[in-house]
């Protein structure tokens, strides 16, 4: 048995707590931010790159976002990813989830003969989730979210132990299939040195615009998304005390037991 | 064809068991469909429903539309969606409201997307415009320091998944008329997701713990101390999503934006940093007391009680304090 290929989505995002709130302008300001690799998408190239190891296949990076995400994906290349493809265009800006799982699933229409999707259960920015069940009803395969761990590949089945509340379930799902991980599942490894040094000199990512993807500009950004955010404001944290108690161990302790009414 | 009236609140469960966060959903669905004149319905699949659906029906829905089918005893994604796109089909329902329970954002993502409708995902308040009756509500994003208002511009049922905790279940006196639906078998067997096997235990629900005690990534995943203290002050125990990667404890008692939301009168927290994922769980919680040997901690600003010291000698020093010295 061989598996086709495994795409791995991939979104870059600012770290939250860098990102500042202009309170007048009322926008999100993500200039300071440093940029990263959303968590839970290396974990979904772990994951990938795992299932790869074991039982075949090719691992592809799909990313749909500005072109200086390109530093990024070179990273997903450098852990081990066979190709990549990055979806940029102007147009794209404002998309929701509905448009981002419709613009990601046209891309893998395209790159074809895929096994597996696996993505993070979500971003850390948007955090939504909803991009991997949109990209499966977009291909119309099943999905499978928050996976923690997968068992066994078969010739057209794939095992995987989800988790569920109050514990976890096991399931078996037909291939192709989307698989949505569950953030900190596993380790991510380190992009390799050389690897790396490969991808900035010899690989060529491909880019695709919307028009590659078969899509009008109607059909995407904000024009094709189907909410539109109308405000936004910071959740302001609720005031706090804030005193520090000092002293010995058993000092601090007596005051903390005094002062909430423990005893 | 009809045209798309009402307000469809899908009521969650896995053999048998309730998700208490849908009847949440259910009281809000309730006030909303009172005020907008909208008839609310709950959606209920599974088997042997009679318990549930008898629970259910008190929460503020006029209809409750009962699946029952041995192969939705467990929830199935596939199977799910197929019995839901159905359903919508026939009834055209306005707005759909869902628990944001792994579960459910799963079904609302592809109902979602096979209806070509607005989704808002884990809103903290759900609400119809007066004007144009179009849904409201307002998203969380950033680590949850950000909230946007999102209006649904496109697409019927309007949908959202509505966080736990986000509105209070209230039950009336009031009964939901009980509907039993049979859909087409082929709906439900062409489902491509086999359950093998599954594994549970009885979860005590922190978010409706009075006094937690968190143990951050300071405790080295050590939590004999912490285990200790919080039984000598009748508190439940909490974890960053560190430890919870690490597998010491099940996911659900997890803290923050991807785990649970607190609402304790009291809340200790050993070792944990405060980043934002994790400060978002905590901030609906009473009285705080954070201890952290890094003075510079962000935890430090959002708290009642600030302790700069080792967290195993100021527990040793708790517990030593409470068993009276
Ligand atoms: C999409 C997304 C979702 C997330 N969701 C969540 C979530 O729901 N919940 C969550 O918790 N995190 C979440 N995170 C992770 C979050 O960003 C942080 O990584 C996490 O909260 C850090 O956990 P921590 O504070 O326990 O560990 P650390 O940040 O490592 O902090 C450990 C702290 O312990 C202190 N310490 C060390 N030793 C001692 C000692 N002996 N005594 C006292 N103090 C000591 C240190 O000074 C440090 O401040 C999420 C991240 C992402 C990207």
């Amino acid at each position: 048995m061989a598996l086709g290929n495994i795409i791995v989505t991939m979104k870059v995002t600012p770290k939250p707590e860098e990102i500042r709130f202009d309170p007048v302008k009322k926008v999100v300001d993500r200039s300071k931010a440093t940029n990263e690799i959303n968590p839970a998408d290396k974990n979904a190239l772990e994951m990938a790159l795992q299932i790869k190891e074991r039982y075949g296949g090719r691992v592809v990076i799909v990313s749909m976002g500005p072109q200086f995400w390109d530093q990024f994906i070179l990273m997903g290349i450098a852990m081990g990813a066979d190709d990549a493809v990055l979806i940029s265009d102007r147009a794209l800006g404002g998309s929701d989830a509905f448009v981002t799982s419709k613009v990601l699933a046209a891309a893998i229409k395209k790159i074809g003969n895929y096994s597996l999707i696996i993505t993070g259960e979500e971003s850390s920015d948007g955090s939504t989730g909803q991009v991997p069940p949109g990209i499966a009803e977009w291909l119309g395969i099943p999905v499978v979210t928050y996976v923690s761990q997968f068992l066994e590949v078969g010739e057209d089945y794939i095992v995987v132990k989800r988790t569920i509340k109050g514990g976890s379930e096991t399931v078996r799902v037909k291939l192709p299939a989307v698989l949505s991980v569950e953030l900190g599942c596993n380790n991510p490894r380190f992009p390799d040195f050389e690897r790396l040094n490969w991808a900035k000199t010899e690989f060529k990512l491909t880019v695709w615009g919307i028009k590659d993807l078969g899509l009008t500009e109607d059909e995407v950004g904000f024009k094709g998304s189907l909410t539109s955010v109308t405000e936004l404001r910071e959740l302001r944290p609720r005031e706090r005390l804030r005193q520090f108690i000092e002293g010995s161990p058993e000092e601090i302790a007596r005051e903390l037991i005094r002062r909430l009414g423990l005893k | 064809m009809s045209e798309w009236r009402g307000i469809w609140v899908f009521v969650e469960q896995d053999d048998g068991e309730l998700e208490r966060a849908s009847l949440e959903i259910l009281t809000r669905a309730g006030e909303l469909g009172g005020k907008f004149n909208e008839e609310v319905y709950g959606v209920l699949l599974g088997h042997e429903l009679s318990g549930i659906a008898e629970e259910a029906s008190r929460y503020g829905a006029d209809k409750l539309i009962i699946v029952d089918h041995p192969e939705l005893r467990h929830f199935n994604s596939d199977a799910y969606t197929e019995v839901l796109s159905y359903l919508i089909n026939k009834y055209r329902p306005r707005y759909m409201l869902l628990p944001a329970t792994r579960n459910s954002r799963d079904i609302a993502g592809r109902l979602a997307v096979r209806f070509r409708t607005c989704l808002s995902a884990h809103v903290i308040s759900v609400d119809i415009d007066e004007k144009d009756r179009r849904l409201v509500t307002a998203v969380p994003g950033f680590g949850g320091n950000i909230v946007a208002t999102v209006v649904c511009t496109g697409g019927k049922p309007e949908m959202a998944t509505v966080s736990p905790g986000t509105y209070e279940a209230r039950a009336g006196s009031k009964r939901a008329v009980l509907i039993s639906e049979t859909v087409p078998e082929e709906l439900i067997k062409k489902r491509r997701i086999e359950l093998v096997g599954k594994e549970r235990t009885q979860m005590i629900d922190l978010s409706r713990a009075e006094r937690v005690v968190v143990a951050g990534l300071g405790t080295g995943g050590d939590l004999e101390l912490i285990n200790e203290f919080a039984k000598l002050i009748n508190a439940s125990v909490g974890v960053t999503r560190p430890l919870a990667d690490m597998g010491l404890v099940p996911r659900d008692y997890q803290v923050g934006t991807t785990g649970v939301s607190l609402r304790a009168k009291l809340a200790f927290v050993f070792g944990a940093s405060g980043a934002p994922h994790f400060v978002y769980g905590i901030r609906d919680c009473g009285t705080v007391v954070a201890v952290n040997t890094d003075r510079e901690a962000p935890i430090f600003e959002h708290c009642d009680y600030c302790i700069v010291a080792d967290l195993f000698e100021i527990l040793r020093a708790l517990i030593k304090e409470l068993r009276g010295g």
